[in-house]
This record gives structure tokens, sequence and C-alpha cells, in this order.
């Protein structure tokens, strides 16, 4: 276990670093003049230098690769272009909402494909299963951004059940969760297509095996055997995709805090670019790829704890 | 042999999608950026068919164009990142050892940047473009390909006709071209379709964005973003693009499935 958690850690440290690699390179060494972008095409050569020189573009690469790293570690991600104050609170103010709708997201979108995809598998090849199967093919090819605008149509502009957007933050907090149930909707109903696709495959595989008719005949309920004994059984293959499915929620809270006006580091990413922000823009793509790559190494760490048989082989 | 069901409704969805873009290259059934305010949001007539727009512009003209638009993007994306994809695993594949270690390494990293972050980025860096977009789609195409291709040339390496080959004495990368290539097309044709899809939907997240085709140029992701803040005056104009986006990413993903259990009978899941 010792050599195993080391292994993947090691794996895990240098994929970061890569990762981190990738960005910087993308940010700084393409043929993009940052000054340019920010003062625009009319700026003379002389506020072009001296921006340059305040932004530490003269610098060799390496040296402003280091400091960035360095002073990320440490929680400083520079100082933001167009809100003039460091770039690490503007994300502290932010983290809450984003993090809100990512958990109630993820929440959502495991418990509906546990159920969908069980409640298949237990209706296989019956007329409850076709309809979760069609639902879910269906769920697959909407893009989560466009059935958040229909369901901003149909339940805040024609009912008028709930808010069409914004955040009232959490001092009111039934105000607050009323703001996030369209938001959660769009997020999970999508997600959870694929979710219960495995779900229900995995399910099947297992139904199969000669134990689960074992405590079928031990006089168990159907339900008691589907729950106990069939989904333990089948989480090794949908916890790998909720585990994958992670960059996909992490996407999906950009896209959906857009569509709703969430004031989250989703919202601030794209007011960074039409600012023209790169510090700001850099820290946050940082951010939501070290959370991508965290995620997948927890999942790789919980296969243990899932199926401890795992243990011996890694 | 009987064509599994997924394979029709996805030839025929596609063929539709297609043919509306190849229909709007020649002939649209008005011009779809000629203004004509005093006829906005117009209802559906024998003129209009599904209406007008904010602007009087004819929606069934926009839509087919938008078509053409996505299928662009959708195909410069998936050729790019699928050629280099597939040329990182072939080469992976052909040569083994640290140098397969190092790429499928690399395809990881790839992994761990969703097309919105890399598309995020690029729009940051150079201002937001339809030719950012392609980029960042065919970016994220690479380790997918990668993997698909590498997977496959690894199976055929096995094969007697390729020690046949070697002992001929032909190397690694004649090998590759000439006989891994044309035997691991079925797999990576197959993941093309279906990566097809993911593009169509991609682009239309980005472009609704204002990460993707500039105005005026239509796309259906631009025309949801427009048609957001109208929903109170003209929610249909909400419905239509949404709709056209379900039908081609739909579409390509029956198709591809479809395809995959036609060539590979061993792979055909439980159903």
């Amino acid at each position: 276990m010792g050599y195993f958690l080391l292994r993947r850690s090691v794996g895990f440290i240098l994929t970061l670093f890569a990762v981190s690699v990738v960005v910087f390179a993308v940010m700084n060494v393409l043929p993009g003049d940052p000054a340019l972008t920010i003062l625009g095409l009319d700026a003379t050569e002389d506020a072009l230098a001296a921006l340059r020189d305040q932004l530490g573009l003269n610098d060799p690469l390496l040296t402003r690769y280091w400091s960035w790293v360095t002073n990320a570690l440490t929680g400083d991600f520079g100082v933001s272009h167009s809100f003039r104050v460091p770039v690490a609170g503007l994300i502290a103010e932010r983290l809450p909402m984003t993090i809100s709708l990512a958990v109630s997201g993820m929440i959502f979108t495991v418990v509906l494909a546990l159920v969908l995809g069980i409640a298949a598998a237990a209706n296989h090849r019956k007329a409850g299963d076709w309809g979760i199967m069609f639902v879910s093919q269906l769920g697959i090819a909407v893009p989560a951004f466009w059935l958040a605008m229909l369901l901003v149509l149909v339940f805040a502009v024609n009912l008028r059940w709930l808010p069409p957007g914004g955040f009232p933050g959490w001092s009111d907090p039934v105000a607050a969760m009323r703001a996030l149930i369209l938001p959660t909707v769009a997020l999970a109903l999508v997600q959870s297509s694929v979710l219960a696709r495995v779900t229900r495959s995995s399910a099947l595989e297992v139904m199969r095996q000669d134990y689960v008719r074992t405590a079928r005949a031990s006089g168990f309920s159907r339900r008691r055997v589907l729950w106990r004994h069939v989904l333990p059984n089948a989480l090794v293959p949908i916890v790998t995709i909720v585990g994958m499915q992670f960059a996909a929620l992490v996407t999906g809270t950009i896209v959906i805090e857009n569509v709703f006006y969430l004031p989250g580091l989703g919202r601030l990413i794209f007011q960074s670019i039409a600012n023209r922000d790169l510090p700001t823009v850099q820290a946050l793509v940082m951010l939501f790829a070290a959370i991508v790559v965290t995620a997948n190494f927890i999942v790789d760490l919980l296969y243990v704890v899932i199926d401890p048989r795992l243990k011996a082989r890694a | 042999m009987k064509l599994p069901v997924n394979l029709l409704i996805g030839a025929v969805l596609v063929a539709l999608v297609l043919g509306a873009a190849a229909l709007s290259l020649l002939w649209t059934p008005h011009d779809f950026t000629q203004l004509n305010v005093r006829n906005k949001f117009a209802a559906p007539d024998a003129t209009y068919w599904l209406g007008t727009d904010q602007l009087g512009r004819d929606l069934v003209s926009q839509l087919t164009a938008g078509a053409r638009n996505s299928m662009a993007v959708a195909l410069a994306a998936v050729l790019l990142g699928g050629s280099i994809g597939t040329a990182l695993g072939l080469l992976a594949a052909a040569i083994g050892g640290w140098v397969e270690d190092l790429v499928m390494r690399i395809a990881d990293i790839g992994f761990a940047f969703p097309a919105l972050l890399f598309a995020i980025m690029l729009a940051a860096v150079f201002g937001p473009s339809l030719t950012n977009a392609v980029l960042a789609i065919a970016f994220i195409n690479i380790p997918v390909f990668a993997r698909v291709a590498r997977a496959a040339a690894n199976q055929v390496w096995t094969r007697e006709y390729v020690a046949a080959a070697r002992a001929a004495g032909l190397n690694r990368f004649a090998i590759s071209k000439d006989h891994i290539l044309p035997n691991i097309a079925a797999p990576v044709i197959v993941q093309a379709t279906i990566e097809f899809a993911v593009a169509i939907l991609a682009e239309a997240a980005l472009s609704y964005l204002g990460l993707g085709a500039q105005p005026p140029s239509p796309t259906w992701g631009r025309m949801l973003s427009e048609a957001q803040t109208l929903m109170y005056q003209a929610p249909q104009l909400a419905v239509y693009p949404g709709l056209c986006i379900v039908a081609a990413v739909m579409g390509f993903g029956l198709l591809g499935d479809g395809l995959r259990d036609v060539t590979d009978p061993r792979l055909v899941r439980e159903r």
C-alpha cells in the first residue's frame, strides 16, 4: 500500500508540474504580445515597452516560470490587470459559488445516475429500460447550456416558479437554494446521462454472476440484492467514469455560471478574457486543470478502497 | 447482414445535417445576412418557414448556414487532431519502450485540459476566433486518437504478416505506413465519427460563450447566445438552433456506435 501510494503521488505531482508548464507555455511562449493585447493596436512603442517591463516580460522565460510557480505555491497568483487587486483574493471571493454549484451538481448527477441505471438494469429489456436508455441517449446529445435556457424558459419565464439567474448569497439560504436549483439540474441531467448508461451496463454484468443468483435463491428481496449485492460490485467502472466526468463537470460549471449569471470562477474567467487580464486567466486555467488532475488522482486512490482486490495488483 | 438500428437512425440524421450544410453552399431560402427590421420576429409562414429573428433575418437560412459552419469546424478539428494523434499512436507502437511511455504520458496530460480551458487560454492570448476554437478542439482530440491508434496498432504488430514484412527487411516506419495504418483504419474511423459529435457540441458551447465564430457568421451556438437576451420577447428563437445541435450530435454519435457494432462484433454491448 505504501509503495502504491508513493508511486501514484509521484505521478500526480509530475502531472501537475507538466500541466503548469503547458499553461505557462501557452500563455507566455506562443507568439502573442500581452502588452499589445492589453493596450490595443494604436499603443505607442514607448508605452508598450514600459508595460512589457512592468509585466516582467523582459526577464528570461525560465525565471518567469519559476517565480510564477513558487509564488503560486504560496498562494500568490500575481495582481489582476483589470481589478488591480491580488488574483488570489478574487478567487477566494468567488470560490464558494463555484464549489456550491459543482458539489450540488455532482451529488445530483450521481444519485440520479445510480437510480436510473439500476432501475434500467432491473427492468432489462422492458419498457422502463428502453425509456431510460432513450432519454439518456438524448441527454448525451443535449448541450448543457441549451438545456439551461429551456429550463429558464419553462420555470422562470413561463411558470415564474424560480429565478432566471443571479445569486443572492448564502445569507438568505432559501433564496440561495432556489437560485441553485435550475443551474444544478441543467448541469446534472446531461452528466448523469452518461453515468446512468455506465451504471446500467456495469450492473447487468454483475447480475449475471453466480453469487447474485445465490443471494436471490437464499430469499433476499430483489431490491436488497440490487442495492446491497449488485451495486457495490458494479462500482469500479462507475467510479472511473465519475472521475473522467469531473473534467466535464468543471467545464460545465464555467458554462452554466455564464448562462445563469452566477458570480463564480467561471464568470470571472470570462470577465478576465474580455478585460485582457492575462494573470487572472492564467491562474484560473491552472486552478481548473489542477482540480481535474486532483480528481483523477483521488479516483485512482478510491479504486483500492472500493475493491481491495486491486491492492494486490497495484 | 442486418444493420443495427442506431446505425440507420444515425445515418439518416447525419445525411439530413450534411445535406442541409451542402445545400446552404448553393442555395438558402433567403440571404441569411439580409436585415429587414420591419419584419422582425415574424411568425412562420410560406415565405419564412420558421419565421425571422430580432433583425428580420430568415431563421431557416441561418440554421442551414449554421450547419455548414458546424460541419466545417468539426471536420477541421477532428482531421487535424485525429491525424496528429494517430501518427503519435503509430509512432508509439512502432518504437515501443521509453518512446511509447513518453507519448502515452503526454497524452495523459492532454486529458487534464478540457477543450474549453484550452480555448480560454487561446482566446486570452490571441482574442476569440473560430480558428482558435478549431485549434482547441483539435488539441483535445490528439490524446484520444493517440490512445486508440496505439492500442489498435499494438495488436496488429503481433500478426504474422507484420513479422513477414520485418523479415523481408522493411523498416518500422514503412511497416507502419503500409501494413499497420490500413489495418487500424476501422477503429480510427469509428472514433472519428464519435469525436465529430463531441466536436459539434464543443463548437456550439464555445460559440455560445463568444469564444468561437464571431458576428455576423451564423452558428447554432451564437444564435442561442443571441436568443438568450430575447427570451421574453421571442422564446421560439431559443428552440430551433438547439434542436439542430441535438440532431447533429445524436446523428454522429449513433452512427459512430453503429459503425463500431458492425466493424467490431466482439464489442457489441449488452443491450
